[in-house]
């Protein structure tokens, strides 16, 4: 079972990586998504697995009776899953936001930040920096 | 003693939820200030406890390390929950001259004190899965800070941020994952303890790659700094002072904590790698502020520069240098801060941040001038200021050590350090405004208090650092004893256990 996880681990980092190498950004945040799903995979995984009961501790007593499952893994793993999906929600709405506010999703295509350096600024837009008074 | 721990990361999270209920009237920026002003005081407190009777800790929920939630307080976390709340404070008066209420109405201030608070959180923590949970906090309110007021700008340079972020995080967790599966542990103390005693120390220093790479990012260290230019200048000049004093200072944190207490078992190796990083990371800051024209995208360059000299002095690793990091850490905090304002000053006086667009600040502004040259001259590291002091001990350090090119690097590092903020100085300052229109100090308007106030009280303290080094020298060098020789930390965090 370790080794079955082990391997979908490795597929799930490998077909992430290829996708976070595209140019579109929309590609980039599946492959965050798989990558990160393959990292909770990963903790629960070198957390051993276990078939073990499961881990109470009886009334009265301080550690658990026999053998249990370890449970400090899973709790690892939902906060991560919880995290995760709230920043891929965020990343997704940029993703939005940048395609209706850029007109593109291609990473490359994306240099209003940072423009070529050979360009002169237009004063109308070197001056959007500045915020309004308060 | 649990209180003292508590109140420095419950104070930001209940003003929050204060200044989100106030967002629509004027008293959010108030309540924020207030909040930061008592978080101040706590973080005080905490301080001088931690520098009478040492490490401080508590346990949450009552579960004993390395069960439960471990938050304790060396000299170092004491020293940098201060430094967030003087910066917090200083941005948060300045934040009521800059946002507007539209902005406002967003919950900027709430956001602005969850991201204070998250910061707090990942100094004070003891356990690593938490330090990982208080990195999402601080993320996740950074986005929104990032992206508030959505200009095309920021949203380009938040995809940047974002995305660069989310891999470091992944990185991270899966660190995390794996060191639990090789030491069966995640509280620090107990790590350091599980390490030592582990039977496979290969894995582990193949491991402590994952982390430097994580907090390397987060850092903003070579090669994986690109989001920071990318992004730091596109937000609103408030929440770029607080990015550029903590946000990359959290993951110098994380390494000098994490690279003394846990992952000492092949110092060859790993101080190596951390050199050539350091090196490396210094040079390609300052050359790439040298090529920038832009006011914040040059501080941003510098941001990176600056946290080569950090690194530098984890990777000599001897008492003297980890002084003169942590000496420098505190100087970094307080000038970067500073410069990131007085650009916020310098686009209202002048209308842009574009060195080939403005000018003219020296006749307009005489004396703002000279709060611009106070941090400025610090971060090259000119003599009275507190720049100079630990640059002083980290070129002393690799000197002692035998690295000649190392300390010939940082010192030419510095001259281009002047290089670079003297052209912005002769650009923004010296040279007459391209349009021949004067810049005029009557676009502050009421706001003139609140702008100005925090960037002469940092400057101040620029000066009061510079003029008595010798407090901030002990403070420093009882950090780097306190981490060289981790016996106290992990008493404190053991407490009962044998």
């Amino acid at each position: 079972m370790e080794l079955l996880l082990s391997a979908s681990v490795g597929i799930l980092v490998a077909a992430a990586i290829y996708l976070m190498l595209s140019r579109s950004l929309l590609r980039f945040l599946f492959g965050l998504t798989l990558i990160s799903n393959a990292a909770n995979l990963l903790i629960f995984a070198s957390g051993r697995l276990t078939a073990g009961a499961p881990p109470l501790i009886p009334e009265g007593a301080y550690a658990p009776v026999g053998d249990v499952a370890n449970a400090l893994p899973q709790a690892l793993v939902l906060t991560a899953i919880v995290i995760g999906f709230g920043l891929f929600a965020f990343s997704l709405v940029l993703a939005i936001r940048a395609y209706s506010e850029l007109g593109t999703l291609e990473t490359s295509n994306m240099r209003l930040a940072e423009p070529r350096p050979d360009l002169r600024p237009d004063p109308s837009t070197a001056t959007s920096n500045e915020t309004s008074a308060g | 003693m649990s209180w003292l721990l508590t109140f420095p990361l419950i104070l930001p999270f209940a003003t929050a939820v204060l200044a989100y209920l106030a967002r629509k009237s004027s008293a959010g920026r108030w309540i924020s200030v207030a909040g930061s002003l008592l978080a101040l005081v706590a973080a005080l407190a905490l301080f001088v406890t931690v520098s009478d009777e040492g490490v401080v800790s508590a346990q949450m929920g009552g579960w004993d390390a390395p069960y439960g939630i471990t938050l304790v307080a060396d000299m170092l976390s004491a020293v940098m929950v201060l430094l967030t709340t003087i910066t917090g404070l200083s941005v948060a008066i300045y934040a009521m001259g800059e946002i507007n209420p539209a902005q406002e109405k967003l919950g900027y201030h709430s956001i602005f004190q969850i991201l204070l608070g998250g910061i707090t959180g990942a100094f004070l923590t003891g356990d690593l899965f938490n330090l990982y949970v208080w990195f999402e906090v601080m993320l996740i309110a950074s986005f929104g800070l990032l992206i508030m007021g959505g200009k095309p700008t920021q949203i380009d340079g938040a995809v940047k941020y974002v995305t660069l972020n989310l891999i470091a995080t992944v990185m991270f967790l899966s660190g995390i994952g794996l060191l639990y599966g090789v030491t069966g542990t995640l509280n620090m103390a107990d790590l350091h303890d599980a390490v030592l005693a582990s039977d496979r120390p290969g894995l582990i220093v193949i491991l402590s790659m994952f982390f430097l790479i994580a907090f390397g990012m987060k850092a903003a260290v070579f090669p994986l700094f690109s989001w920071l230019p990318a992004s730091y200048h596109t937000p609103t000049f408030a929440a770029s002072a607080i990015f550029s004093a903590l946000l990359t200072k959290v993951g110098v944190y994380s390494l000098l904590r994490t690279f003394t207490l846990i992952f000492t078992l092949d110092p060859g190796f790993t101080n190596a790698v951390l050199l050539w990083v350091a090196v490396l990371t210094m040079v390609v800051g300052v050359i790439g502020a040298l090529a920038q024209t832009e006011i914040r995208r040059i501080l941003s360059f510098q941001i990176v520069s600056s946290i080569g000299f950090l690194i530098l002095g984890l990777a000599i690793h001897s008492p003297l240098a980890i002084t003169g990091a942590v000496f420098y850490l505190i100087h970094n905090v307080i000038v970067k801060a500073n410069l990131f304002l007085v650009s916020g000053v310098i686009a209202r006086v002048t209308g842009g941040t574009d060195l080939r667009l403005i000018g003219g600040m020296y006749r307009t502004a005489p004396l703002l001038s000279v709060l611009f040259l106070i941090p400025a001259f610090a971060l090259s590291g000119f003599p009275p200021l507190s720049g100079f002091w630990p640059k002083v001990l980290l070129v002393k350090a690799s000197l002692d050590q035998g690295m000649w090119v190392v300390a010939a690097v940082a010192l030419i590092v510095s001259l281009l350090t002047i290089l670079s903020l003297m052209t912005l100085w002769s650009e923004a300052f010296w040279k007459p405004h391209p349009e021949a229109r004067e810049p005029s100090l009557a676009t502050l308007g009421s706001d003139r208090l609140a702008l100005v106030l925090p960037i002469a009280a940092l400057g101040l303290l620029t000066l009061l650092i510079g003029v008595f080094p010798q407090p901030i020298l002990e403070i420093s060098e009882q950090v780097a004893a306190q981490l060289l020789s981790p016996d106290l930390y992990l008493t404190a965090v053991r407490g009962v256990l044998p």
